[in-house]
């Protein structure tokens, strides 16, 4: 039944361009794709290492404004910029990762909106780089093996393919031993130790995969948007991207993806006939905190595959304050 | 004559409370020591000092001859050592294959692989069964952990443990709150460990530990008062003045 | 001389605002353990409500005591509906605050709109007073001296009253005092209630000095977390004096290195969170 709805799923995003035939649509459709990718990326540390943090918009701002300024300020190609941002900001994030671990629970929480909002403090304040509220602008699009992006439809199927690319590597990480151990140290983190895994290190390395693939998000909007602005790594900004990966499902592969599109059709076609869909989209997160904790996803496969077993109250909750 | 676990001089405490005075513990390679104490003693304490999870604030822990007093607890654990809980702290959300291959993968390389299914490792699957057929849980495997007993937790849980394939095993009241049958079948369980692992036991059931005991530690507000053979302890007039008609 | 008279009074205003801000955060993340991240929102909608009941004519009074009252039913109505029902899972109340801080900053764009909105001051604050050969905004000073007479009124509610020493007891040692009989959930609401009623209140009393518009809740939440950070969770004290020592290093630091500002406020709270989770003056881990 999965299979099916995933093949199902994939042909839907390879043809959606033929079958919307507009081009807003398909604009739409790649903004679902790079939210997707951002989700992805904090679900990651959110939902598979149960680390909830709210900064991340600042690895899309620390990629996306690296990229800009290297090409326009000091005339850099696509490949390089993309190669130094991404070099940069997996650094960044390996250095923040040693600054927020030595946290836990709403601790950590608060480091990572600290450490968020210096970024966009940077941003906002630092004009002579960053070109202050006005942003990095005129920027262009990657043009791989000659092929422009102008063009939304090849934009789309470009994003398309980084999104597989990420998903799939995601998913192959996320079913390893080693992501095993990243769940094991979600659950019962000071049993894993007892087990011999070194949970610190666990959690590092997927802050700085979770950062990565941040960034990998933020090169992706830049060369969407072809702008760069300071509201772009907002604390607004990593709120939405974390009721994405909780809305549609912490922890699952498809959760993200399915929370992504949701916010962004809130946001653009929603917005047309309604006009507080942030007020709706903050209900509908409130509901699923408070009814459905488990996301969309969990709840759909609630409802096709009722539990047989009444479910017992769990013996002890999983610590996921450490007292050190 | 070989100390596989040594502490001497180990002090620790809470703010004000001193929880571990001055104990000195010294358990030789195969022997069944058996760390006995009222509610309170400090015992679990003291095997939260030798595993790691508490640092001391004075005093030497050495494991396997090697000084252990700053290292953490993961890397005590690499180094051979095992333990168990009081309060059952398993992979509620798994099944009994998942968590047993969990506390496989844990002294193996394979896991710092970053591909590969760990759920069809079919290596690390068929070794997962073993542990589980020795425990006598092979027929639940795939179950979820909610849907075993207490004693069948109790069971996976040393079960995990001994698939560490540790030299030190500390384990932690491993009979309490069980069921007469479910008792059975962990004693029955813990005389099958090989003898060549080294065990230090918490347990406050006396007619149980006692006929599993080499040598036994009685423990009283955090201090050694008698340490020796099983017949010297059980003998010694101190041992049932702090037990008063256990 | 004067620069630096001038810019102490508007950091102690400054500080004034965050204290009003920063206590109601901290009071109810020391007795409930949640982080509200909805605070800045309620902070927004008491300065909201005291435009729009000054507007309707009535006296800066009223706005207050109707912002007070507002933004603490508000509260009252999340924490019963919402944040009661996810009780002891704190990381789903907080999430749930999240939710609650798009909600009422969506209702607030709703209904007063995307402009600013300014609140002038009182006509009997608005003038200037002489000190020092210098004239001084009165407005600040008087926000300074609400402020501090509100900090008296915590402290005597919290020392000298019954439900103030349940709180005080509940924040030490939560289990203890429910082991004695304190009502654990009433105390959460009235605590809560008031928590909010002050963001609301200090919302109201800052918009003369902020104004007010949208954004203003985004603006305020991080400042609340790096003056209880500072200050210490859970700590009244520690939320008096983080809150001054902020308002003097952010007023100060806007004019003197402005691009450095707002991150000379983050670094700090970085540093103090990775080297002491309990702030400088907290007594609970976070």
């Amino acid at each position: 039944m999965r299979r099916a709805l995933f093949a199902a799923f994939l042909a839907l995003l390879l043809c959606l361009p033929l079958l919307t035939g507009s081009v807003y649509y398909t604009n739409l459709a790649s903004q679902a794709l790079i939210a997707a990718l951002f989700a992805l990326g904090l679900n990651l540390l959110v939902g598979y290492a149960g680390l909830t943090s709210l900064g991340h918009a600042g690895y899309l701002g620390l990629a996306a404004y690296t990229s800009g300024w290297l090409m326009t300020h000091l005339g850099w190609g696509h490949l390089a910029a993309a190669a130094a941002a991404l070099a940069f900001s997996t650094v960044m994030a390996a250095i923040f990762g040693l600054i927020a671990l030595r946290a836990a629970g709403i601790s950590f929480l608060m480091i990572t909106l600290a450490l968020g909002q210096v970024l966009w403090g940077l941003a906002y304040r630092w004009t002579g780089v960053t070109g202050g509220d006005n942003g990095i602008s005129g920027l262009t699009r990657p043009q791989p093996f000659g092929i422009g992006l102008g063009d939304p439809t090849h934009f789309y199927y470009f994003a398309l393919l980084v999104f597989l690319a990420v998903w799939a590597a995601v998913a192959i990480w996320v079913r390893s031993p080693f992501g095993a151990s990243i769940r094991g140290s979600k659950d019962q983190p000071h049993r894993m130790s007892a087990l011999g895994y070194n949970v610190w290190l666990i959690r590092w390395i997927t802050f700085v995969a979770s950062g990565f693939l941040g960034a990998v998000a933020g090169l992706m909007y830049v060369y969407y948007h072809q702008f760069i602005s300071p509201h772009s790594l907002s604390l607004a900004n990593s709120a939405e991207m974390l009721l994405m990966v909780i809305a549609g499902g912490a922890g699952t592969l498809s959760g993200p993806v399915v929370g992504a599109a949701l916010v962004v059709v809130l946001k653009n076609v929603a917005s047309a006939y309604i006009d507080r869909w942030i007020m709706l989209l903050g209900f509908v997160f409130i509901i699923i905190v408070m009814f459905v904790p488990g996301g969309i996803v969990a709840g759909l496969a609630r409802v096709r595959r009722p539990r047989l077993q009444p479910t017992r109250p769990a013996e002890k909750p999983a610590p996921l304050e450490k007292t050190t | 004559m070989s100390a596989v676990v040594e502490v001497a001089g180990l002090c620790k405490s809470f703010g004000g409370l001193q929880v571990t005075r001055s104990v000195n513990l010294r358990v030789e390679r195969g022997e069944r020591h058996l760390l006995i104490g009222p509610n309170g003693a400090g015992k679990t304490t003291l095997f939260n000092l030798i595993a790691g999870d508490l640092a001391a604030n004075s005093g030497s822990i050495s494991l396997l001859g090697k000084p252990v007093t700053g290292t953490p607890t993961a890397a005590r654990a690499q180094l051979g050592l095992a333990r168990t809980y009081q309060i059952v702290t398993l992979f509620g959300r798994d099944n009994l294959l998942h968590n047993v291959k969990l506390a496989l993968l844990g002294k193996s390389a394979l896991r710092w692989r970053h591909w590969g299914s760990f759920d069809l490792d079919r290596t690390l699957s068929a070794r997962a069964l073993e542990v589980l057929d020795s425990a006598g849980l092979a027929s639940k495997a795939q179950c979820a952990l909610e849907q075993t007993s207490y004693g069948e937790k109790r069971r996976l849980e040393i079960a995990m443990a001994l698939a560490q394939n540790p030299q030190v095993l500390l384990l932690d009241e491993p009979l309490a709150g069980l069921s007469p049958q479910e008792r059975e079948s962990v004693i029955a369980l813990l005389r099958r460990i090989d003898p060549s692992i080294t065990i230090i036991m918490i347990e406050h059931d006396m007619e149980v530990a006692l006929a599993f005991a080499d040598r036994i530690t009685l423990l009283h507000y955090g201090q050694v008062i008698l340490a020796g053979s099983r017949q010297d302890v059980v003998a010694d007039p101190r041992t049932r003045e702090i037990y008063l008609g256990h | 001389m004067n620069f630096w008279l001038i810019q102490s009074l508007n950091s102690l205003a400054l500080g004034g605002v965050l204290f009003m801000l920063a206590a109601g955060f901290s009071l109810i993340f020391g007795l409930m353990r949640i982080a509200n991240l909805a605070h800045g929102a309620y902070f927004m909608v008491g300065a909201y409500i005291g435009f729009t009941v000054l507007e309707r004519g009535y006296g800066f009074g009223a706005a207050v005591l109707a912002a007070g009252l507002g933004v603490g039913i508000l509260g009252g109505i999340v924490e019963r509906v919402v944040l009661r029902r996810l009780a002891g899972n704190t990381l789903s109340q907080v999430l749930a605050t999240l939710g609650v801080a798009f909600v009422i900053a969506d209702a607030s764009l709703w209904i007063w709109g995307g402009d600013p909105r300014p609140v002038p001051p009182p006509a009997l604050l608005a003038g200037g007073v002489q000190l020092f050969g210098l004239t001084f905004p009165l407005y600040r000073l008087a926000v300074l001296v609400f402020s501090i007479v509100v900090a008296i009124g915590l402290w005597l509610l919290l020392d000298q009253t019954r439900l103030g020493m349940m709180i005080r007891a509940s924040v030490d040692d939560r289990q203890m005092a429910q082991g004695i009989g304190v009502p654990a959930s009433t105390l959460f609401t009235v605590v809560f209630c008031l928590g909010t009623a002050l963001a609301g209140i200090g919302g109201v009393v800052a918009a003369p000095i902020l104004s007010v518009y949208p954004g203003l809740d985004a603006d305020m939440l991080p400042l609340a977390l790096v003056v209880v950070i500072l200050g210490g969770l859970g700590s009244l004290a520690g939320a008096f004096v983080g809150s001054f020592v902020i308002g003097f290093i952010y007023s100060f630091g806007q004019v003197l290195f402005p691009d450095l500002a707002y991150i000379i406020l983050f670094l700090p709270m970085v540093v103090i969170l990775a080297a002491r989770p309990r702030g400088l003056f907290g007594r609970i881990s976070a």
